[in-house]
């Protein structure tokens, strides 16, 4: 990690961010680079998720910076966030699909919401879901899908929109560790395809890739590596 | 566009019943209201109609001479206001009553005398037909020394002038109340959906839909709900107001004057009307709930 700065993607500066008293996330810097892979792991209640929010301005921070794509998340309008927010495709840790629509119906919704023509949009949606298996469950509710099969369909979703970045918190939460490693391997597939994935975990059988920076938080603080 | 509008009819589809409720609600005010403006209009109508047709008689004290006549005629006719003024005699009078009397004109052979005084028949110029000015023209020739007496249905111009215009301030009550009924009744509605749809919609949100995107759908259920409401209350009105034309109309047509429906391009106004109240009520809950 010689020279990153230009190639980051995303930067915090010395960012804060308080729910009342509570502070979640204390004086947080990072840098993460175009393309990189990235864990960020702590105990339950350390910032996981407050930091992830943070990047797609579902929360404002309280105090520091942060830079999207060249986009300062403090200095955006109202009417520009959309836009900030096609950047990401998210995984959110309780999947966020919509019961009443079908499978096929939740992976479009977000082309549509992003303005794709409709001409294009079915043709992505079978991909994309293919490529997590689930083509042929197309037409089913989620609610009717198990807790593995409904994550592979926040994946698709996620990834629909071939975002330059993809948060995902929580994966594979509640997943056994077969299913756990299907989720790790599409995430794969959609890293090697070009983008930047952010994955907000305590599962140390994930934490034991060698190859993927792993970044730890601790009562909202981020822990200086752990030397080698 | 295409799309919105589909996004739109599916939410209509699966809240029919709201929907129906909303629109049918709509319809009932709508009517109501137009009733009451086409009330106005065609009490209007008559208003005019009458005052077009005013004239005014102006009866002689008895014994007029031939003279004096002429020169109650010509200050008559010099009198601002007055168009014309045509004499009628005693006879004449008689015959134009005979005539109006039709099977019982044989009363009239009885009299010995004729008890009709003559009388001066005046049309007025169409800016003085309203009741103040014509009020003031029969004061100024009641004071004619030849003069007896004024006629121009001063009593019933009055007291329907009053009427009118009391019922035309009440359609504008009437008719605003159901203006504000109406952005209600679609703000609650579109506000029930909005709420059923509240989990989607922050979905939407998160994965970076704009506010128009969102929006749109919604603005134009509730022009839906405002025009399918309208116009189905302008048609019930309508199929009414051709009942009763076809059940006692017809008689009251020919003779006085015709109870007109609103012209198409009023109708088509209205509906539009009804489709931006839709849209106003869709905007409130909106504002509402997307902070
Ligand atoms: N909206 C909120 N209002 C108040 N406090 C909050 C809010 N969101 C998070 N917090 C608090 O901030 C802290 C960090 O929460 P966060 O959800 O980021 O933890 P996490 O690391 O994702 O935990 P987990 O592993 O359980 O998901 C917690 O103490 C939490 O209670
Ligand atoms: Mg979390």
């Amino acid at each position: 990690m010689t020279d990153t700065r230009d190639e980051a993607i995303i930067r915090l500066f010395h960012v804060h961010k308080r729910y009342g008293a509570k502070a979640a996330l204390q004086d947080v810097t990072l840098e993460i680079a175009k393309n990189e892979l990235l864990f960020v792991t702590g105990r339950s209640g350390a910032g996981k998720t407050t930091l992830l929010r943070l990047l797609y301005l579902g929360e404002a921070v309280s105090e520091g910076q942060i830079l999207v794509d060249g986009m300062n998340l403090s200095r955006i309008p109202r009417a520009r966030v959309p836009t900030l927010r096609r950047k990401f495709g998210i995984i959110f840790q309780d999947y966020k699909l919509i019961p009443t629509k079908t499978v096929y119906e939740n992976v479009a919704l977000v082309l549509e919401a992003a303005g794709r023509k409709p001409s294009v949009i079915p043709k992505k949606v079978r991909s994309v879901l293919r490529i997590v298996g689930m083509e042929d469950r197309m037409n089913a509710f989620p609610p009717s899908l198990s807790g593995g099969e409904q994550q592979r369909v926040a994946v698709a979703r996620a990834a629909a929109g071939d975002p330059k970045i993809i948060l995902a918190d929580e994966p594979t939460g509640s997943l056994d560790e077969e299913a756990a490693g299907l989720i790790m391997s599409y995430l794969d597939t959609f890293h090697t395809r070009g983008a930047t994935i952010i994955v907000a975990t305590h599962d140390k059988e994930l934490l034991k890739r060698a190859d993927t920076r792993v970044v730890q938080l601790r009562d909202g603080r981020l822990l200086p590596p752990a030397p080698v | 566009m295409k799309r919105f509008f589909l996004r739109a009819l599916k939410d209509i589809r699966d809240n029919r019943f709201l929907t129906a409720i909303t629109v049918i609600t709509v319809a009932l005010s709508i009517m109501i209201a137009a009733a009451f403006a086409l009330f106005f209009v065609n009490a209007g109508g008559i208003l005019n109609m009458w005052q077009q047709g005013i004239r005014m008689m102006v009866y002689l004290t008895p014994q007029v001479s031939e003279a004096a006549r002429q020169d109650t005629m010509a200050q008559l006719q010099s009198i601002a206001g007055v168009q014309e003024a045509r004499y009628i005699s005693s006879e004449e009078a008689l015959e134009r009553l005979r005539g109006q009397m039709q099977h019982h004109d044989a009363l009239l052979d009885n009299l010995r005398r004729n008890p009709l005084p003559e009388a001066f028949e005046i049309t007025l110029q169409a800016d003085r037909r309203d009741s103040t000015s014509l009020q003031f023209l029969a004061e100024r020739i009641a004071n004619l020394e030849t003069v007896a007496d004024v006629e121009y249905g001063q009593e019933w111009i009055g007291r329907f002038t009053a009427i009118v215009n009391l019922f035309s301030l009440a359609g504008y009550a009437i008719g605003g109340l159901f203006f504000m009924a109406t952005v209600f009744i679609v703000a609650n509605t579109i506000r029930l959906v909005l709420y059923a749809r509240r989990e989607e919609i922050e979905i939407m949100r998160l994965v970076g839909a704009t506010d128009r995107f969102i929006r749109v759908p919604f603005y134009l259920q509730g022009m839906i709900q405002g025009g399918l409401g309208t116009l189905l209350g302008l048609g019930s009105l309508l199929l009414g107001y051709l009942y009763l034309t076809r059940q006692f109309g017809d008689p009251m047509a020919t003779e006085m004057f015709t109870i007109r429906f609103f012209p198409v391009l009023t109708c088509a106004g209205i509906v539009l009307g009804g489709m931006v109240v839709g849209w106003l009520g869709s905007w409130v809950s909106l504002k509402q709930f997307l902070k």
